[in-house]
């Protein structure tokens, strides 16, 4: 045991405060750190405001539980389970969050800004939008704590005198980023399957970076394969074991997402009261994520556990 | 009286926006009929297509219909497992003739896309999604080709929100803006395909399906759009509807 291995009460007690800036890790239906989403909740953390590039699951759930103040985004969904996140939906359109509307290319963009700790980069993308055109956050918003001044700005090109536009955004300096990942050493490397994503870019736009995992495996096994890494050790402040910690997301040679419990979810989160029973029922009720492992049981977790010749579980009844 | 046809709409404008792929078209793909249709493309048309995901799998073999572009499926035997930064500078490579297909909420007479809200942005009626990479691919890919559910209150006058650039106000709108190529090239709906005309780049109708009248497609448009140049589009074969049921989405999943 290193002193980085925490458990994810800890980690949520030592890292993540009301009012955090946080960015997180995974897309749309794959590897959202689920299991920490729920500690977050647990521990009734307020007032975060967050950086998504296209997310679904964690972060409805951290809005639908009243967690988040602001989010800066550029998709709320889950494709064919929710092609708009429900509780995000709502939290729109009844005014009860500040929201910032980007690109997937900006977002992403800001996030390897944060990571390079450079100001800001430029783009082509989003000429001629409303992207460009329309401000969600409150004058007031601007002048809070990381948050960027403006929310983007269009320049001339200096490298031309022919009048080419130029797109800057801004830099994402989060306190805290989440990945889930397949594999962390006992120190903190960091070794992702499958799409990469922007986990990486991501995780190094933050003060601090928590990383759960499906294995903590030692350095010495990671470092036989060195080429699969993605994360070197002493950029990781967390290492937290969390087995199935991206379910009802998929976590690419472990297990697919859980299709039931997502159309379950989405039914259930149309309606406040039955929303409010699901928290219950899955989050507040649950003291550890061993008990959430025990609740979705054993039958369903065989049921979307990987096929090792596939990294997904083919055939899956997803209707 | 019309035979009724033995597809359903979705079924039409899958292999519509199929037939539009040619062997080395770098396909940006969405979820839903998008893949549909470039899965169609592959199997069908254009063999020597590239399938692409913005999440980062890169020349997929989609063994299964995926239901996300974050999906395992897309991540099953690809050319190359990568992330978003990549995905874009393949989208934006002036090497790559990307085309990717596009679907939203509403559209307008230049090929304009919302899928972020109905109604005052700050005070919205209605949510969607937002653009994910959508806005992404219509600013840099080399071509867009777009699916619509064919109705009045999707084909407006004017869009609630521009979340995806198409040809913005019309001729030269997209260089003035500072785009450097790329603008829909048609429209795939449940009636018909439209297409943009080369000079003032306004939206015509082009071939409307069969079993559809050009009079229907303009009582679906909420502007005016010219019929004047419209043909029939050539009907859904056997061996296409089989191939589409039978290996593309057997699960029925999408279709």
């Amino acid at each position: 045991m290193t002193a980085k291995i925490l458990t994810l009460p800890e980690a949520v007690k030592t890292f993540i405060k009301d009012g955090s800036h946080i960015a997180i890790g995974g897309f749309v239906c794959t590897r959202n750190p689920m299991a920490i989403t729920c500690e977050i909740i647990r521990q009734r953390k307020k007032d975060l405001h967050l950086y998504v590039h296209s997310h679904g699951q964690a972060l409805d759930l951290l809005i639908g539980a009243g967690c988040v103040k602001r989010v800066e985004l550029a998709y709320a969904g889950m494709g064919r389970f929710a092609s708009t996140c429900i509780r995000f939906r709502k939290a729109v359109q009844n005014g009860e969050i500040e929201w910032e509307d980007y690109t997937n290319y900006e977002m992403t963009l800001r996030f390897f800004a944060g990571s390079l700790g450079i100001p800001f980069m430029p783009t082509k993308t989003s000429l001629g939008s409303d992207i460009l055109n329309k401000e969600g956050f409150k004058p007031g918003t601007r002048k809070e704590r990381k948050v960027a001044s403006k929310k983007l700005t269009v320049i001339d090109n200096p490298f031309s005198d022919t009048g080419d536009r130029v797109v800057l955004v801004p830099a994402i300096n989060a306190d805290i980023a989440l990945i889930h990942a397949q594999y962390a050493g006992e120190e903190g490397t960091v070794r992702i399957e499958g799409l990469t994503l922007t986990d990486v870019e991501i995780a190094k736009c933050a003060d601090k970076l928590i990383v759960t995992c499906e294995e903590i495996v030692p350095e010495s096994y990671l470092r036989q394969n060195p080429d699969l890494n993605c994360l070197p050790s002493f950029l990781v402040d967390a290492v937290v074991a969390a087995p199935y910690g991206a379910h009802p997301t998929s976590c690419f040679n472990f297990y697919d997402y859980d299709a039931k419990h997502l159309n379950m979810y989405r039914d259930t989160a149309e309606n406040d009261e039955n929303f409010a029973k699901y928290l219950d029922e899955w989050v507040y009720g649950i003291s550890s994520h061993a008990k959430y492992l025990e609740k979705v049981g054993i039958e369903r977790l065989l049921e979307i556990k990987a096929n090792p010749a596939f990294g997904f579980k083919p055939g899956l009844e997803r209707g | 009286m019309t035979k009724k046809p033995d597809y359903n709409q979705r079924e039409i404008m899958a292999i519509t926006a199929g037939r539009m792929v040619e062997n080395g078209d770098v396909i940006f793909c969405g979820t839903g009929l998008a893949q549909i249709a470039a899965t169609v493309a592959k199997k069908m048309y254009a063999p020597d297509s590239i399938i692409f995901f913005e999440t980062g799998g890169i020349d997929t073999e989609l063994p299964e219909m995926p239901l996300s572009v974050s999906d395992l499926r897309v991540m099953y035997r690809t050319g190359m497992n990568a992330g978003l930064l990549e995905s874009f500078s393949i989208l934006s490579n002036k090497k790559v003739h990307s085309k990717a297909f596009l679907g939203a909420a509403q559209i307008d007479r230049f090929g304009n896309l919302n899928t972020t809200c109905i109604g005052d942005y700050l005070h919205p009626a209605i949510r969607f999604p937002g653009s994910g990479g959508a806005c992404d691919a219509a600013c840099l890919a080399a071509e867009v080709i777009i699916f619509m559910e064919h109705e009045k209150k999707r084909f407006v006058d004017k869009l609630d929100y521009l979340t995806s650039p198409g040809w913005l106000s019309g001729a030269k709108a997209r260089e003035k803006a500072g785009l450097q190529r790329g603008g829909p090239s048609a429209v795939v709906t449940n009636l018909g395909v439209m297409k943009f005309d080369e000079k003032t780049k306004k939206m015509y109708l082009f071939q409307y399906h069969p079993g559809v009248s050009p009079e229907q497609i303009k009582e679906n448009t909420s502007f005016e759009i010219d019929i004047s140049r419209a043909t029939e589009s050539k009907p859904v074969t056997k061996a296409e509807l089989k191939i589409l049921r039978e290996e593309v989405d057997p699960q029925g999943l999408i279709i």
